[in-house]
């Protein structure tokens, strides 16, 4: 309904804020009487701190207080956790090791903090941070995870023998057996999944106001979900009790995960805030976000998959090793295991999957969720292999996947997740329609004769979104559930306030949740703000990551609106003298239908709110609430197709094409959900061909810089083409799957998959940067 | 950042004054290397000494002999200015492919030669075309000059005031950027001189910093084509080996890339 309702590319509303630079961050926040933080931070990836001496610290200007690890255990802080509980095979608890917010001592990985140094500006604190000493005394460091597990290797965690956190199966061991024993035909791959630095444009930062008198602390800070931070910080972290602890995530500059996490800085700056009396604030800088922010992936994997002889699948069987780096960061347990293995099945009809996961610490920044977290690795894992598959079944890469597409739902993986609906066939017909597939020979052998290694890949993907119905995911080991909240409040005028408990932190929620209103009532989005990121103003919600908040987020501002529209039609109806059942709303007005009888949205609000002539028996206002708890998650798919050319002189890729038919059920905004794909695509491509968080064997890193580290710039990007095909999500009434993550999910194989075609050699590891092409070419 | 005093200065010789003057003064050009490194608390002059503003020291000129190029002139400069284009266009292409938009309206030629980068692009053709360096005290010829890592023939103070560069007959830059920072991974400088001598450097390659390639120079100086380099062998040792080149790989970018700068030549 209305120009600006579901299905309008409407410009975004945050754009003017955030284009004339007049966004608000963490940083821009100035408070009277604020101190300023710096960490001193460790330098070797595996240590023992002798003693701390910050004699000389204390002197200098400006210096307000050195405070150390000993002394946020001292004051009962309590350590961070990982709040989903994993089983290993033999039915033990997951192991997890001790995570004070400052290491007392032992440091882990290079960059944790031993300490902090408050003083009245940023300069002072860093220039007294120096004047610290640190005694250390060095252990051995092990940052491989594979060298990590061998018999002699450094011990992280006296909690964890062998370095060893959880060592975890899924699906039917036996039923993999025997369809490998009946196979006609087997492919074997060894995969590594490169381990990637988020790199959100702002860094991570927040600021702690204690207030003494009130006993309340106020905390902003870059976050994803403010309430799920609060509720850690106080039932976990000892920092303060709920009701006396504000949350406020204002615009925060790019999360991918990384902002989900409650850090070290945040529960240091809190606790120190009190022990000052001063609001404290921390902004840390592009080296602090390369050593600290929650690293993504970084997975090897060996993996099989048995044919028969028409080659349709038996079976898969998957051995990953995942890196979790020096601590178990809030989510890290459910990526490798709830988040990947539960969607081993991809697009496929396998009727029998079986995988083993082993989670092991090393001596490396830890590792958590990262857009599309453990989706990536099987979507990887599984598009890689069916593109080996059909090299060594000699069929083609289309063909094959079509052959074993499931093509009715619901279906039942052996996995776990019920796929409820999707068309694999019209996502993956569009994209080879668009890149014109059946050209590509003739493309091919052209380009051979100039000289040139062209290649064309496909990746066939499929995600689950939506995160999550509490009690399934709670069956799982979750320690929270994944319901979403919103509050409607329409003012006496008639504007209308949506109160999410989702977050926005470059997804556009300012707009398209706007959009929602405006399809229901057909008011203007101007007339309605969204408000989100403080837990003052917000209703308790979980916040935004995992593709949920149009699913989840979304359906809560339904629900609250059915609420809505059902109380404004009584007073509708009561003033215009009519039956309830009889009012439509159309273009902001509540109409008595076939009759010319109407009154606006405003008169309706006015009334609500003076009560003068409402229904008997009804309560003033228009307010109204909804908590709205998924059934199932959703099931984002599509199709990526991906031409490439090899410079075989040099190795290096240039796109040609690329190609993405995406299956997202409605879109309410496609010019937001486009920019949401191209986003993720970009990820995908630069995990591929780019990025890559490397360590040395002592467990220094090597990337912790941009002129190291390689970040995707538009320059190194296709341009792409977008598309849709749509099956409506049956399990919310919006049809909504979600779109946040499928471009990082789905991307990287298609173009691997490209560059191996190419070169005529499997063999090659993300990122495929132009020296590892070339390699492979000349051997 | 720490503190420092910073000093605009008007001539070349107020500048050196201000330097001897100073506890631990350092130049100051496009900032472009010295204020990151400044940030990041890797240095900590005294005093900053800025040139840009000097006039004696921006723009580009013919000579009797060839081009002259001021040394704080940027890199965007130098990439638009007419004089260098018609004789060596060559110069404009490679400053042009210098970092981003930010660093070239920034960066300057004399800047890039007293830091000596290994994977700067300057060097190279400063030391194919065998220019000559100018400083307020004496002229280096470029094979003298660059020293090793971040390291040249200047002394402490001595600023470099302009660079020389001889007419050539032929002169060509390819670079294969580093896929992080977009220096020279590895870019090779070729040149051949009227009186038919021929010049190569490759920068980005060597552990040592900007480098002749022999090999190279013999092969076309024999016959001035790509093709002359297909049978030429460039040895891996010495060369850089870190995660995003590995020896042998830069060893045949120095050949691959040598060929496209001929292409590029003409
Ligand atoms: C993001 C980025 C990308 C870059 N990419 C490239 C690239 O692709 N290729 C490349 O070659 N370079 C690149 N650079 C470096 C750039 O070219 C700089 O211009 C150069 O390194 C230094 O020049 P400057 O004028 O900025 O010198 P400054 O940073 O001001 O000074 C550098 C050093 O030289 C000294 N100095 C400056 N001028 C003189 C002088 N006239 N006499 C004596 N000493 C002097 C200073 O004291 C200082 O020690 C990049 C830099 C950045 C920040």
């Amino acid at each position: 309904m209305g120009v600006e309702g579901i299905g309008a590319s409407v410009v975004r509303k945050e754009d003017r804020r955030f284009i004339t630079g007049k966004g608000r961050y963490v940083d821009d926040i100035k408070l009277v009487g604020m101190t300023h933080a710096h960490f001193i931070r460790s330098p070797h990836a595996h240590a023992k701190i002798k003693g701390i001496d910050s004699s000389e610290a204390m002197k200098m200007p400006g210096v307000i207080a050195v405070l150390t690890g000993q002394q946020i255990v001292d004051d009962k802080i309590g350590n961070l956790i990982c709040g989903w509980a994993i089983t290993s095979k033999d039915g033990s608890p997951m192991k997890m090791g001790a995570w004070p917010a400052m290491a007392p001592e032992t440091v882990r990985f290079v960059g944790q903090a031993v300490a902090v140094v408050i003083a009245e500006t940023k300069n002072q604190a860093r220039d007294a941070a120096e004047a610290v000493v640190v005694n250390y005394e060095e252990l051995p460091a092990v940052a491989d995870v594979k060298a990590a597990i061998a018999p002699g290797a450094p011990q992280l965690h006296p909690e964890a023998p062998g370095n060893i956190i959880y060592d975890w199966q899924l699906g039917d061991e036996a039923a993999v057996k025997a369809a490998f024993a009946k196979a006609a035909n087997v492919v074997s791959l060894d995969l590594t999944n490169n381990r990637l630095v988020p790199n959100a444009m702002e860094p991570r930062a927040a600021i702690a106001d204690y207030d003494a008198a009130e006993e309340h602390f106020t905390l902003y800070t870059t976050s994803q979900n403010p309430h799920v931070a609060r509720l850690v910080l106080s039932a976990f972290y000892n920092v303060a009790p709920e009701h006396k602890l504000r949350v406020i995530a204002p615009d925060v500059g790019g999360g991918f995960g990384s902002k989900i996490y409650i850090y070290p800085e945040e529960m240091v700056a809190l606790w120190a805030s009190k022990k000052v009396g001063r609001p404290v604030k921390w902004t840390g800088d592009r080296t602090e976000s390369f050593l600290t922010d929650a690293h993504g992936r970084d997975h090897i994997t060996h993996a099989e998959m048995a044919f028969d002889k028409d080659n349709k699948i038996l079976g898969l069987r998957v051995k990953t090793h995942a890196n979790f780096g020096a601590y178990m960061s809030l989510f890290s347990s459910a990526v490798p295991t709830y988040l990947y293995a539960t969607l081993l099945s991809g697009q496929y009809v396998i009727p029998a999957i079986y995988a083993e996961v082993m989670a092991v610490y090393t001596n490396t920044t830890p590792v958590d969720a990262y857009r599309g977290a453990g989706r990536p690795e099987a979507s990887y894992l599984l598009e890689r292999m069916m593109e080996t598959a059909a090299r060594q079944l000699n069929v083609d890469p289309a063909e094959l996947r079509k052959k074993n597409f499931i093509t009715t739902f619901p279906y039942q993986t052996p996995v776990i997740m019920t796929y409820d609906a999707g068309d694999f066939n019209a996502s993956i017909d569009a994209a080879m329609k668009a890149i014109d597939y059946a050209g590509f020979p003739a493309r091919k052998a052209k380009a051979k004769s100039e000289g040139k290694l062209r290649g064309i890949g496909v990746s066939c993907y499929i995600e689950a979104c939506g995160i999550a119905p509490s009690k399934a995911v709670g069956s799982l080991g979750a320690g929270v559930g994944l319901w979403e909240s919103a509050e409607i409040r329409v003012n006496p005028v008639g504007t209308i306030e949506v109160l999410t408990g989702t977050h926005s932190h470059g997804q556009s929620h300012e707009t398209t949740f706007c959009q929602l209103i405006a399809e229901r009532l057909g008011v203007p989005i101007s007339q309605v703000s969204i408000v989100h990121g403080d837990t003052d103003k917000v209703q308790f919600g979980m916040g935004t990551y995992g593709s949920r908040s149009i699913a989840v987020g979304g359906t809560a501002i339904v629900k609250a609106m059915e609420k809505i529209e059902s109380k404004a039609k009584k007073i509708a109806a009561h003033a215009l003298e009519a039956s309830e059942n009889d009012i439509v709303i159309e273009n902001g007005e509540f109409k008595v239908t076939g009759t010319d009888k109407s009154i606006a949205l405003p008169m309706v609000a006015l009334a609500a709110y003076t009560a003068h002539n409402l229904p008997d028996g009804m309560e003033p206002g228009l307010k109204e609430t909804a908590f709205y708890d998924p059934t199932n998650f959703t099931f984002p798919a599509g199709a990526y197709i991906c031409e490439v050319e090899v410079d075989a002189a040099t190795g290096k890729t240039s796109f040609v094409n690329f190609v993405a038919a995406d299956d997202f059920g409605r879109l309410i905004n496609p010019m937001v959900v486009e920019g949401q794909v191209h986003g993720g695509l970009a990820q995908g491509i630069g995990q591929a061909l780019l990025e890559h968080a490397v360590y040395n064997e002592n467990g220094q890193p090597v990337t912790a810089s941009f002129m190291d580290y390689t970040m995707p710039r538009a320059d190194d990007l296709p341009s792409f083409q977008v598309q849709h095909t749509t099956t409506l999500c049956p399990s919310n009434p919006l049809g909504v799957k979600g779109c946040g993550e499928a471009g990082a999910i789905g991307a990287s194989a298609a173009v691997i998959n490209a560059i191996t075609d190419a070169i005529g050699n499997n063999k090659l590891e993300m990122p495929a940067t132009p020296d590892r092409v070339w390699h492979a070419i000349h051997g | 950042m720490y503190e420092t005093t910073y000093h605009r200065a008007s001539s070349v010789d107020e500048a050196a004054a201000l330097f001897a003057k100073g506890k631990e003064a350092k130049y100051l050009a496009g900032g472009q290397t010295l204020l990151p490194v400044m940030k990041q608390r890797l240095a900590s002059p005294s005093d900053v000494i800025d040139l840009a503003k000097i006039k004696d020291m921006v723009g580009c000129s013919g000579t009797t002999s060839g081009i002259q190029i001021k040394a704080a002139t940027t890199h965007y400069d130098v990439s638009q200015d007419a004089t260098v284009r018609k004789a060596i266009p060559a110069l404009c292409a490679l400053a042009s492919q210098i970092g981003d938009p930010a660093v070239r309206h920034r960066g300057t030629i004399g800047g890039s030669l007293a830091n000596n980068d290994p994977a700067a692009d300057y060097p190279a053709a400063v030391l194919a075309l065998n220019a000559t360096i100018k400083t307020n005290k004496r002229t280096i010829a470029a094979d003298d000059f660059f020293q090793g890592l971040f390291s040249t023939a200047l002394e402490d103070g001595e600023i470099i005031t302009a660079v020389d560069f001889p007419v050539v007959d032929k002169a060509g830059y390819a670079k294969f950027p580093h896929p992080a920072s977009r220096f020279a991974l590895t870019g090779v400088f070729v040149a051949r001189m009227p009186d038919g001598d021929v010049r190569v450097a490759a920068t980005g390659a060597s552990q040592n910093g900007v480098m002749r390639v022999g090999p190279i120079e013999a092969a076309l100086k024999a016959n001035w084509s790509a093709s002359a380099i297909d049978s030429v062998t460039i040895s891996a040792d010495g060369l850089l080996n870190d995660i995003h080149g590995t020896a042998d790989y830069r060893a045949n970018l120095i050949k691959v890339m040598a060929q496209r700068a001929v292409q590029a030549a003409g």
